[in-house]
Formats: structure tokens, C-alpha cells, sequence
């Protein structure tokens, strides 16, 4: 009996260690971006790395401005979701309320499709098909862009708002709906006066998780948008995202433990720590909503 | 129009809106799937398949992209499974409701929404620097082992509490111990779930490039890899590598990776989703 409990506390320790090297990551990633960008932070002043325009840290004239990587940054992020947002939220609407579960069934999957093709292929998509595309519109469209790289961004995380947006719709109480078809509005008036800001919460993670995911989106940019820090917002420059140049100087062969080594962990923190902000803030709406469904 | 009329029209409209707006992603993608099968299907044979890279397009292969996938595949399995549905399992079925278990969830959420590249920096300072892993396939398969323990945690941790209490009660009831209970009938009760969750992660390892690029994995090795501790590149980086070379015979080549790669990731897809299927239909309890 005593061997038995001795074994069953040897297992449950070994299960709690797996448990424990979740921490121990997130203690890593700290650790690591922390530590290198404090070395970084000592040859170029946080007011400089926060305020100067330029970012050229691998020419001769080196300056250490983040802008320009956050401006591309965001510029993508913003065409994304300008995509994801109309088009997720009318396909999670359309599905919760409008189709027939049959429909659902088969169109869920297809959609997780998209959200599955690994992001080089967007990237692939973005270069070789929308941006030859655009140049029929825009002729004066650079061949590595913001706009091509955002709008095949966009096309990928439709999914997540979309199936996010569709759970909170779900969760919405029958009575709300059953009332307001009881007073005689047709569906597109129960979703988008009773149901959406019932939901409104919930769409809101959905919203805030996709920008999250596209701000560290790596592959598609680094392809499509370009290798170019640029204070702009002009969609059809070409630009540079904080993602593209940690890959840009990854595929370099920068030496270790210089100045231009350290850039890719002061880039790196200030992508996680918008991240970790915006993660945060969802799991902080969904806990309140919770509270005020149960 | 009357105010009715009107209510109705929008009605219609949003219905005509909401079915175009659900096709619209999934019709770019086939048009897209289209173009690049139309692209590359001829470039795939066996020479594509056997050869090692080339600064000639028509002589390159992937021969070491796709045996470094493997490798990557099957090491991430075997470092990832047995951690992530340990800690699923201690999570849901061990661990006191406090603010530790607390923290863990808040903690897992969030490394779930690390960018990939970020892995890759971790990555590189502790697996291929730190431990002195170099740029080798453990280091790879390190990297997104930790990467992709959060997808299979939380689909361990859906999957038991799909299991009813009652078989538990029921374990209990015969005497069995905590772990006996687990081992035999919880897991075996939750494998459906498990199994696509981890499907899916593995999935998503497959197609990660970001991460293997930042901890140094070369698009250019001019072996295949025999052991854990070598170089190593895979699928989507040479598909990566080969996209931003002006040649256009390239960008034919990275068509036909895609096909290849893209084949791999709706393969494990479509096994996630069947398995998925099948376990829902099954489990009635």
C-alpha cells in the first residue's frame, strides 16, 4: 500500500513538472529578452530607441529608431483587420443565425482551412498573386508592399475572428432572440441590435486576439512587404515590420554579442511586450464576461 | 418601400452578403491553389524529390527539405506529446483550484499568443547557444516543441473534461488509485480529443519557417541529416529561400514545395478532423 502511494506521488510530481516547464518558458522568454536588450539599451538611450525616426542599425550611419518598424508594424495590422473584421464578423452572424446547421458543418471546417496553410504560403500568395494584381489598379504599387502582405493577412485570420465571434454569438441566451422576434424584427435587425452587442465582448477578444496574431505574423511580410524601414502609412511603399527584421538579421551573419546582434531582442521585446499586453487585456474582458453570464 | 419592405430587404441583402462573404476566403484559396498546381505540378518528379539543392534551378531538389521535415515531425512529436498531455492532464485532473493553477492558465493562454518569431529568439539563446545544440534538428524540433505545447495542453485539457465524473466515481468505486484512474480509463475515454489536438500542433510545426530561421537553420545543406545533433532545413524554408530569388525558374520550384507541403498540411487536417468526427459521433455519454 505504502510502495502504491509513493509510485502515485512520484507520477503526479512528474505530470506537475510538465506543468511547470510552461513557466519556465515564459521565465525564458523574459529572461532572454530582458537581459540581451539591457546590453542593447546601454549603447542607445530608450528615448532615442523611442523617438528616432530612422532605423538603420545594419548600414554605416547607425540609428536606433523602433518607429519605422512599429509604424510598418501596425500599418499591416490595420489593413488586416480591416479585411478579417467586415468579413469574419459577417460570416459569424451568417453562420450563428442565418444558415442551417448542415451548412455550418461542412463550411467550419473549410474555413479552419485557411487559418491552417502555413503563413509562407501566404507570403508565396501575397508575392506572386496580389501584388501583380494590385499593380493593375495602383501602377505606381512598389513590388514589396504593405498592402499586398495586410490584405493576405487579412484572408488568414478571417477564421479566428470569424469562429471566435460565432462562439460568443452562440452564448447569447435564446430568450434575448426569442424576444426580439417576438416584437416582430427580422433577423439582420436581431443580430446587429440585440445579438452583437450581447455578444459585444466576446467579439471584442475575437478582435483583439487577431490583432495580436498580426502583429507577430513573420512569413508574409517578410516576403511581400519588403525590407525597408519606413516612417509611412502610405500602403503601397514598401516597408519593414519588427517580425521582418528579426528574420532579416537572422539570415544575415551578424556576429554575436554585437550591437546589431542585440537589435533583434530590443525589436523582439517591444513586439512581445505589445503582445503580451493585448493577450492580456482579452483574457481580462473574457473573465469580466463570464462573471456577468453565470 | 414600405419600413417592412425595407427591414426585409436588408434582411435579404445580409443573407446574400454573409454567403459571399463565407465563400470568399475559401474561393481566393482555391483560385490560389489553382495557380500554383498550374504552376508547379509539372516541376514535381522524382528527380524533384531525390535531388539535393542547386544553384540551378532545374537541378535543385528537395531531397533535404522534406527528410528535415521528417526529422522535425517526428522529433517535435516525440519531445511534445509526452510533456503537453502531462501537463494537460496534471492541469485538470491533479491540480488544486488555487491561485496557482490560476496562474498556469493565465500563463498558458498566453504563450499561446507568442509570436513564433519570439520562440525562435528563445530558441536561440537557450537550445542552440545556452545548451550548445547548434543549429540541429533538436534544436529545431526544441524550439517548436515549446512552441506548440500550448495547442496541445489546452486540446488534452478539453478532451478529459469532456469525460464524465461518473466514470471516474465509478474507478474509484473498484478500488482503482488517482494514476490507474487516469491511465485507464480517462485518457483512453479522451484520445479522440487528444490525438487531434495534437494533429493539429503538429500540423502547425510542419509549416513554421520564422522560428527555424531565427535559431539558424540554412536553407542550404548540401546533406540529408542522419542524427539529431546536424544540420538541418526544411520544407517551408527552402520554399522561403526560393521565393526571394529573382529567377523565375525558382519561383517555379516553390510552387512545387508548396504542393508538397501543402499536401502534408491538409493531409494531417483532414486525419484531425475525421478523428474529431468520429470521437464526437462515438462519445455519447
Amino acid at each position: 500500500m505504502i510502495k502504491r502511494e509513493i509510485k502515485e506521488k512520484i507520477i503526479e510530481r512528474t505530470l506537475g513538472l510538465s506543468a511547470l516547464l510552461t513557466v519556465l518558458t515564459t521565465i525564458g522568454i523574459i529572461w532572454v529578452l530582458f537581459s540581451e536588450s539591457l546590453s542593447f539599451f546601454k549603447n542607445v538611450s530608450l528615448f532615442d530607441f523611442l523617438t528616432d525616426t530612422e532605423w538603420t542599425p545594419l548600414f554605416t550611419n547607425k540609428r536606433y529608431g523602433i518607429l519605422p518598424l512599429l509604424s510598418g508594424t501596425l500599418l499591416t495590422t490595420f489593413i488586416a483587420i480591416m479585411i478579417a473584421l467586415p468579413l469574419g464578423l459577417t460570416i459569424a452572424i451568417y453562420l450563428s443565425e442565418y444558415s442551417s446547421k448542415k451548412f455550418r458543418s461542412y463550411i467550419k471546417p473549410m474555413l479552419e482551412v485557411l487559418a491552417a496553410v502555413p503563413t509562407v504560403v501566404y507570403g508565396f500568395f501575397a508575392l506572386t498573386v496580389v501584388t501583380p494584381f494590385l499593380k493593375q489598379i495602383f501602377p505606381e504599387v512598389s513590388s514589396f508592399n504593405a498592402l499586398s502582405a495586410g490584405i493576405v493577412m487579412g484572408i488568414m485570420i478571417i477564421p479566428m475572428i470569424s469562429s471566435l465571434s460565432e462562439d460568443a454569438l452562440f452564448a447569447v441566451p435564446k430568450s434575448l432572440r426569442e424576444g426580439s422576434y417576438g416584437l416582430g424584427a427580422t433577423r439582420f435587425q436581431t443580430s446587429f441590435k440585440v445579438l452583437v452587442p450581447a455578444a459585444s465582448s466576446g467579439i471584442i477578444v475575437s478582435i483583439i486576439l487577431a490583432i495580436s496574431r498580426a502583429i507577430g505574423e513573420t512569413m508574409i511580410v517578410a516576403i511581400a512587404a519588403g525590407q525597408q524601414p519606413n516612417l509611412t502609412f502610405n500602403p503601397l511603399e514598401t516597408i519593414e515590420t519588427i517580425t521582418a527584421y528579426i528574420v532579416q538579421v537572422s539570415l544575415g551573419d551578424v556576429p554575436h554579442g554585437s550591437l546589431e546582434y542585440q537589435t533583434i531582442f530590443a525589436a523582439g521585446l517591444s513586439l512581445f511586450v505589445f503582445t503580451f499586453m493585448l493577450n492580456n487585456l482579452s483574457f481580462f474582458i473574457r473573465s469580466k464576461y463570464q462573471e456577468k453570464y453565470e | 418601400m414600405s419600413r417592412i419592405g425595407m427591414n426585409r430587404f436588408n434582411d435579404k441583402a445580409f443573407q446574400v452578403f454573409g454567403i459571399f462573404a463565407t465563400f470568399l476566403g475559401i474561393i481566393l484559396l482555391a483560385i490560389f491553389i489553382g495557380s500554383i498546381l498550374m504552376d508547379g505540378l509539372a516541376r514535381i518528379d522524382g528527380q524533384f524529390l531525390s535531388s539535393l539543392p542547386s544553384r540551378k534551378a532545374e537541378r535543385a531538389g528537395i531531397l533535404t527539405a522534406w527528410t528535415g521535415s521528417l526529422w522535425i515531425f517526428a522529433l517535435t512529436a516525440l519531445l511534445s506529446i509526452p510533456i503537453g498531455v502531462s501537463a494537460g492532464v496534471y492541469l485538470e485532473e491533479y491540480a488544486a483550484k488555487n491561485w496557482f493553477s490560476n496562474l498556469l492558465e493565465i500563463n498558458i493562454s498566453n504563450l499561446a499568443g507568442v509570436p513564433s518569431v519570439i520562440y525562435g529568439i528563445l530558441g536561440l539563446e537557450i537550445f542552440v547557444r545556452t545548451l550548445k545544440f547548434g543549429g540541429s534538428v533538436l534544436a529545431g524540433a526544441s524550439t517548436l516543441s515549446l512552441l506548440i505545447l500550448p495547442i496541445i495542453i489546452v486540446a488534452t485539457r478539453e478532451a478529459i473534461k469532456a469525460v464524465p465524473s461518473s466514470l471516474r466515481e465509478a474507478s474509484y468505486g473498484m478500488g482503482a488509485s488517482k494514476w490507474q484512474t487516469t491511465w485507464m480509463q480517462v485518457l483512453p475515454a479522451s484520445a479522440g480529443g487528444i490525438a487531434t489536438g495534437i494533429i493539429l500542433a503538429l500540423s502547425r510545426a510542419i509549416g513554421e519557417t520564422a522560428p527555424l530561421i531565427v535559431i539558424g537553420a540554412l536553407a542550404y545543406v548540401p546533406f540529408v541529416a542522419k542524427s539529431p545533433m546536424d544540420e538541418f532545413t526544411v520544407l517551408p524554408l527552402q520554399i522561403f529561400n526560393w521565393t526571394s530569388r529573382p529567377d523565375h525558374a525558382f519561383v517555379i520550384n516553390a510552387a512545387a514545395g508548396i504542393i508538397i507541403l501543402l499536401g502534408i498540411t491538409f493531409l494531417l487536417n483532414g486525419i484531425a478532423v475525421y478523428l474529431r468526427h468520429r470521437w464526437q459521433k462515438k462519445v455519447n455519454w
